[in-house]
């Protein structure tokens, strides 16, 4: 059932992994993950490259089955993809031959597509409902994207390094558009992201990855809206890039057969 | 911290480039346009000028009409034939082969290439052998195609549509292949059925490449075309031309030659409207 009113709150859902585990052959990429997600929430999920986070989202969206373990949204164990369930992918993925407010309505009932241009002009493009996508910037591309996202009243949104291709501008206005969009619908929010400012900015608990285990878990209690000049913000941000960086990669191990290992010790997040 | 005072720059404004600026020494409006014009009419010069030079030829008799029939001469044949009513007859006939070869050959090619493409089972099955089939060339086959087929429509519908048949086969199939997988993944999480992705995002995908299949076919049917007509007709372009070949009249032979020329850029010109229209989301295709 669709609500017909752009402005209602369906609110979240909850979310419970238990032991989720997720192997591609013999590696094993995310091991025995324990999250339980309040409805409303928004989390955010930090790690280096290749750390899991996005094996985990992929998990929680049902495009990929997990090796072991539970996954519960409401309470109710339903393998594959959830309807309630809305991505945003690290790149826009409009389909370019429909015009921008065609892409904005996929997927929706007939009837519910007037709404599409109301949250066209909630994302701020509305004067571009007839154009074709590659007219647009990076940046209004992901607008379009959100607004699809939206459109469909998810109560869970997914996003996967959404803002990773965006220059830096337009990720902070991103960054407002996002949070306010979900401070007025209230839906669970899973962000996946490797900026450490971008997590600290938006999230209310961010989780780090580290080798596939979830190895933090930490309550950002600061008010909203965040400022990056507050100092508590730097502190919260510096602690937790200093706790991602700190750990070496298990690759890195140094091997005793090569003694010329530098000593300069330089571990790589990516 | 002190206010720091950001002070505003003189700015000596500079007229944009392309902007037209009204300067001493400037050339007129008309001067522009008559620039303009001899652009456009440059490209002309060279083929304009054959074919006087040709004409010219011709009337002093450095050409026999023989070898190249004067330009007036090819061009009071095709008057004759279009007044007589012959001329269209042929060219309906033509065309009507080359479509309907175009429809049997491409339908038949467009039907299995969305098939194997869409439907691994079926590119497991057939996709081979139409790959060991198509490297016989269709010409080849002419000596068979008499044999079965005799020498009338029905050889010519199919040696048209044999040649047709696989470059729409093989850009169909392509085309669905390489539909971006993201976008597939993505229409999925928003709920659409399997029907709705192939309608909404694959089909729209794969026609581009499609697209490319057609225009190619178009070009493989007129020369097949020309072929099949040479072989025996009755009726047809073909026929026309070598009809005058017969009685020497190079001018008719010219006319049917410049027929097939036209009637090729016009099947050309459609797949490119086609293009234009069905494609005018792609930047490739957009004024910019």
């Amino acid at each position: 059932m669709i609500n017909n009113s752009v402005t209602s709150n369906p609110g979240g859902v909850r979310l419970d992994l238990d032991g989720l585990t997720k192997r591609y052959g013999a590696r094993e990429v995310l091991r025995r993950a324990q999250l339980t997600v309040a409805p409303g929430e928004f989390i955010a999920i930090v790690g280096r490259s290749g750390c899991g986070k996005s094996t985990l989202l992929r998990l929680v969206a049902g495009l990929e089955d997990a090796s072991a373990g539970r996954l519960a949204i409401d309470g109710v164990r339903a393998p594959g993809l959830h309807a309630g369930t809305r991505i945003m992918f690290q790149d826009a993925r409009l389909l370019p031959w429909r015009r921008v407010l065609d892409n904005v309505t996929l997927g929706l009932a007939p009837a519910a597509r007037g709404q599409g241009g109301e949250v066209l002009a909630q994302v701020g493009l509305a004067d571009r409902a007839r154009e074709w996508p590659a007219r647009l910037s990076g940046g209004q591309r992901q607008r379009v994207a959100l607004a699809r996202a939206l459109v469909h009243q998810p109560r869970l949104l997914l996003l996967d390094e959404p803002l990773g291709a965006l220059d830096a501008l337009t990720r902070i206005e991103m960054h407002r558009l996002i949070e306010g969009l979900w401070q007025r619908r209230r839906f669970t929010a899973l962000l996946v992201t490797h900026d450490v400012q971008e997590a600290v900015a938006l999230a209310d608990r961010v989780v780090l990855i580290e080798d596939g285990r979830i190895a933090l878990d930490e309550r950002i209690a600061l008010a909203r809206p965040r400022s990056h000049g507050d100092p508590a913000f730097a502190a919260i941000e510096k602690r937790i890039l200093d706790r991602v960086l700190q750990r070496p990669n298990a690759e890195e191990a140094p091997d005793s057969r090569w003694p010329g290992v530098p000593a300069h010790g330089l571990r790589w997040a990516v | 911290m002190t206010q720091t005072n950001i002070q505003e720059l003189q700015v000596t404004p500079v007229p944009a480039a392309g902007l037209a600026v009204a300067e001493p020494g400037d050339p007129s409006l008309a001067a522009r346009w008559a620039a303009g014009t001899l652009q456009h009419l440059l490209p002309w010069v060279v083929p304009v000028g054959i074919i006087v030079l040709w004409q010219v030829a011709s009337s002093l008799g450095w050409l026999a009409t023989r070898v190249l029939p004067a330009p007036l001469e090819v061009a009071q044949a095709a008057w004759t034939l279009t007044a007589s009513g012959e001329l269209w007859t042929h060219v309906r006939i033509s065309a009507g082969r080359a479509l309907a070869g175009l429809a049997v050959g491409g339908g038949l090619g467009l039907a299995l290439g969305l098939l194997t493409g869409s439907l691994r089972w079926a590119e497991t099955l057939l996709d081979s052998t139409i790959q060991m089939v198509r490297n016989i060339p269709a010409l080849a086959l002419i000596p068979l195609v008499i044999l079965w087929f005799g020498i009338d429509e029905t050889a010519k519908l199919f040696l048209i549509a044999v040649s047709v048949f696989f470059p729409i086969y093989l850009n169909t199939f392509h085309g669905i292949r390489n539909v971006d997988p993201g976008l597939v993944e993505m229409g999925r999480t928003y709920g659409l059925s399997r029907w709705q992705l192939y309608r909404q995002i694959i089909l729209p995908g794969a026609l581009s490449s499609v697209l490319v299949g057609l225009r190619f076919a178009l070009g493989l049917t007129w020369v097949m075309l020309i072929v099949a007509e040479t072989i025996s007709a009755q009726s047809g372009i073909g026929y026309l031309t070598m009809n005058a070949r017969e009685f020497l009249q190079t001018d008719i032979v010219l006319v049917g030659i410049l027929l097939y020329a036209l009637l090729g850029k016009l099947a050309d010109v459609f797949a490119r409207a086609l293009e234009h229209w069905w494609l005018r989301w792609h930047p490739g295709y957009q004024k910019n």
